[in-house]
């Protein structure tokens, strides 16, 4: 027995566990793949599952699950799946899991249907041979295609889970607190708002790149708290962190910051659709409408204050729509003029506003980092030009849908782009609102018939080149129409021990493949 | 003149003989807390004058000023995170705390004593409705009221109207929290008041039943009253900044006492202390005198202390 004993020990002994423990903000809402498009969900759930494509370490497009595709017709492309890829429970990966994924993710009752817009149908080839038929040719299929994660077909029928989780009704089915997917990581364990365990895939098709083994996820909630945990060494690596600790936690020596940009901007929306502002003092016009209002009040804001005092230097002054990192961005179209109030009164004067006028500002309270101090500073600052501001500060749940009913003049909102391409931004911000993707999330609703022409024509336009023109000429005549009053491109510092190191991710994901310990 | 300044200076003598003036000089604790009382009204009816700025006029603000150490230039207590003198805000900070905590238990006496009046002259089922309502409402701590009003008023209110109508929404719901006291002493007092010769007389002589309870016995219940009213308004001025810490008071771009102890509240770890601090110790200082100042009136007015 003893002898058997020592064996044992002597036979685990080489394999080192060497666990990560995470804290963020928020517990993950479901491990069904196919629920919720919700960053942190997202980000566990990818360690389990994998998609036909993966972003490499520069956000360009890797082959996953598929090893290779092939534009056949540009409405028609096919895909060369992984050979010997096994699911977690050993049943092999073959076409039909992605023919039987696509049917899945299309259910209503999901919100991830965005990730595969456009696709009509999935065609099984041969075992390892699938063709995706498309609407319309689509430049940026690959990219979606990097969140439509593949389920097993037999997995889910053996477990009656063949269909999506309804999360409004707040249904638990099988599949949402167990996991099979083909990925570097085993879901090992979730009790929620408590802790979530994944252990190492020992057959996984590719190499992870750090030596990390478990990954022990807990949410935390409070921002003290969680950063307490850090300070005491109970955690390895801290996301969501509060602006105002960063400083302090950069000067501790057993720990290093390492920052990076989301790609996501704050911006301000301005109702230029009403014939007379719901929230003003000025009756019978919307001084909204005027070009030279807007730019008055894109002229007032004094990105780089916002950006040294209320972000603690944690921002990028915005003048663009969309963030570095996004396709289409570029330094040279996000140059920031300094803040001139004097200027703003002018054009003010010169559009009839000698005065100034008054307008309230919706503005949540809970959602991006430091948001209702953002448009407390806001008001000062347009106050300066001349501009009265009311401010409604309410909390995220509230501001959305309110927003969303066009029952606002002026409202704070930030725009994350998943796909990492400019058109993501402009179809949802820019382009006129009808049913459906285009100007979803349009609130003041902007109407250029131009935008609109350039907006359509880049959605199917492949020629590289030619979309490129397309994208930067929408984003400069955003820009210099000043349709919207961008802010900034947002900072999210990650904290974590010094013997860890890790890739930041733009999408503020954190993936355990890349993280090292020493 | 003459004849004037000699009925001045008579009145004046009467006023420093009487009861309550004597006690008054009796008691150090209380001159002292009297003194930071008035040193609080005044600097917060007076701010305007006295404040180096308006920090509720937005357009005087400036964020490159912001987190400003305590005795920098300008800025004798520091300054915010939004570039706002802390010294400034606390003078206008404090004069929406004590006004509302004014207004509020104004709201509440009216409220209370009317109820307690009804309710202890006209007895029976009226009585007995009243009271059980006070008792329900007896059943939930303050706040949670306070609260709960706050929430309904602001769901209910369209949400334009948000900033213009926190601070009567805020006075209406501190309000409503507190008028039980003072319906409950009130009726107890009235129904011993009622049976009196004086009361009789006057329903004998065919008063009506409103100008008996208003002319002969609200007179003779006041003294409680006002003990109460003393001593709520710094339960009002409390409550008010705690609503106000938890977020849903005052308009962020006018901060009371409580709101700026909140926004301090966040920057206490990173270093910037004097957000909260300073805030902290005017309202500790403004409620502390106040409730010395309701004790020593309960005491003086009350007989058998003495």
């Amino acid at each position: 027995m003893k002898k058997l004993l020592f064996l044992l020990l002597f036979a685990v002994l080489p394999v080192q566990a060497t666990t990560l423990r995470w804290a963020a903000q928020n517990d993950i809402l479901t491990f069904d793949p196919h629920s919720q498009n919700h960053t942190t969900t997202i980000t566990l759930v990818m360690h389990v599952y994998e998609s036909l494509t993966r972003y490499g370490k520069k956000y360009d497009i890797e082959p996953s699950l598929a090893t290779g595709w092939k534009e056949i017709s540009p409405t028609q492309w096919r895909f060369n799946l992984r050979k010997n890829v096994k699911f977690h429970d050993g049943t092999p990966f073959t076409a039909d899991d992605v023919v039987f994924s696509y049917g899945r993710i299309k259910q209503p009752q999901g919100t991830m249907q965005i990730y595969v817009d456009g696709v009509k149908e999935v065609r099984k080839i041969d075992d390892h041979t699938v063709d995706f038929i498309l609407a319309g040719p689509d430049p940026v299929l690959l990219r979606k295609l990097t969140d439509f994660r593949i389920m097993s077909k037999v997995w889910s029928e053996k477990n009656r889970s063949q269909n999506v989780q309804d999360a409004k009704s707040k249904e638990e089915t099988y599949s949402s607190r167990n996991a099979n997917g083909t990925g570097a990581y085993i879901l090992k364990g979730w009790e929620p708002d408590k802790r979530l365990v994944l252990a190492a895939n020992p057959n996984w098709w590719d190499k992870r790149e750090g030596n990390v083994t478990d990954v022990i996820y807990t949410p935390i909630k409070a921002d003290a708290t969680r950063v307490a945990a850090l300070l005491a060494g109970d955690v390895d690596l801290v996301t969501d962190l509060p602006t105002q600790d960063v400083a302090r936690l950069k000067q501790n020596a057993a720990l290093k910051v390492v920052e990076g940009h989301e790609v996501r901007t704050i911006f301000i929306g301005l109702d230029q659709h009403n014939n007379e502002l719901q929230y003003s003092d000025v009756k019978g016009k919307n001084p909204f409408k005027d070009v030279r209002v807007r730019r008055a009040l894109n002229m007032a804001v004094d990105r780089e204050a916002i950006k040294r005092v209320t972000m603690r230097g944690l921002s990028i002054p915005a003048a663009l729509m969309i963030a570095p990192g996004v396709h289409g961005h570029t330094t040279e179209l996000d140059k920031v003029a300094a803040a001139d109030p004097g200027g703003a009164r002018k054009l003010l004067a010169e559009a009839g506003y000698p005065n100034g006028f008054e307008f309230t500002l919706d503005c949540p309270n809970n959602r991006y980092v430091n948001d209702e101090e953002i448009c407390q500073g806001l008001v000062g600052m347009w106050a300066k030009a001349g501009v009265r501001v009311k401010l409604n500060a309410i909390p995220f749940s509230t501001h959305i849908p309110k927003i969303l009913k066009h029952d606002t003049s002026a409202y704070m909102l930030g725009w994350g782009v998943a796909t990492f391409d400019g058109l993501y931004t402009l179809q949802s911000l820019v382009r006129t609102k009808t049913t459906g993707a285009d100007g979803s999330f349009n609130c003041g609703r902007v109407s250029d018939p131009k935008l609109d022409q350039l907006i359509d024509a880049m959605k199917t336009e492949t020629d590289v080149k030619k979309r490129d023109g397309l994208l930067r000429q929408a984003l400069v005549m955003t820009r210099d129409e000043a349709y919207y009053v961008p802010l900034h491109h947002q900072m999210r510092p990650w904290a974590m021990k010094k013997n860890v190191s890790t890739l930041h991710r733009a999408d503020d994901r954190p993936e355990a493949r890349f993280a090292r310990i020493d | 003149m003459t004849g004037q300044r000699r009925v001045l200076r008579a009145s004046i003598r009467r006023l420093w003989q009487h009861d309550l003036a004597w006690s008054l000089r009796r008691s150090p604790v209380t001159l002292v807390a009297a003194g930071l009382t008035l040193l609080c009204i005044a600097g917060a009816l007076f701010a305007p004058w006295i404040a180096p700025q308006n920090p509720f006029d937005p357009a005087s603000l400036n964020l490159n000023e912001a987190f400003r150490q305590p005795g920098s230039p300008g800025y004798p207590l520091g300054s915010d995170d939004q570039g706002r003198d802390l010294l400034s805000t606390i003078l206008y900070g404090s004069r929406i705390s004590l006004g509302v905590g004014l207004a509020s238990v104004l709201f509440a006496l009216l409220l209370g004593v009317s109820l307690g009046l009804v309710s202890g002259y006209a007895g029976g089922r009226i009585d007995a409705f009243i009271m059980r309502v006070a008792d329900v409402q007896l059943s939930f701590p303050a706040i949670l009221i306070a609260l709960l009003v706050d929430g309904v008023a602001r769901v209910s209110l369209p949400s334009h109207m948000g900033a213009s109508i926190a601070i009567p929404v805020l006075i209406f719901s501190i309000g409503v929290s507190g008028w039980v006291q003072y319906a409950r002493t009130v009726r107890g007092l009235t129904l011993v008041e009622r049976e009196k010769e004086y009361v009789q007389a006057a329903r004998v002589i065919g008063r009506r039943p409103i100008a008996i309870m208003l002319a002969h016995v609200l007179p003779n219940v006041m003294g409680s009253v006002l003990v109460i009213a003393t001593i709520h308004i710094a339960t009002a001025i409390i409550t008010e900044a705690t609503l106000s810490f938890l977020g849903v008071g005052v308009p962020p771009t006018q901060p009371s006492l409580g709101t700026l102890i909140r926004i301090g509240n966040e920057f206490l770890y990173s270093g910037e202390w004097w957000i909260a601090l300073f805030p902290g110790c005017a309202l500790v200082i403004l409620v502390l005198s106040i409730n010395l100042l309701g004790d020593w009136l309960r005491d003086a007015l009350n007989p058998k202390l003495r």
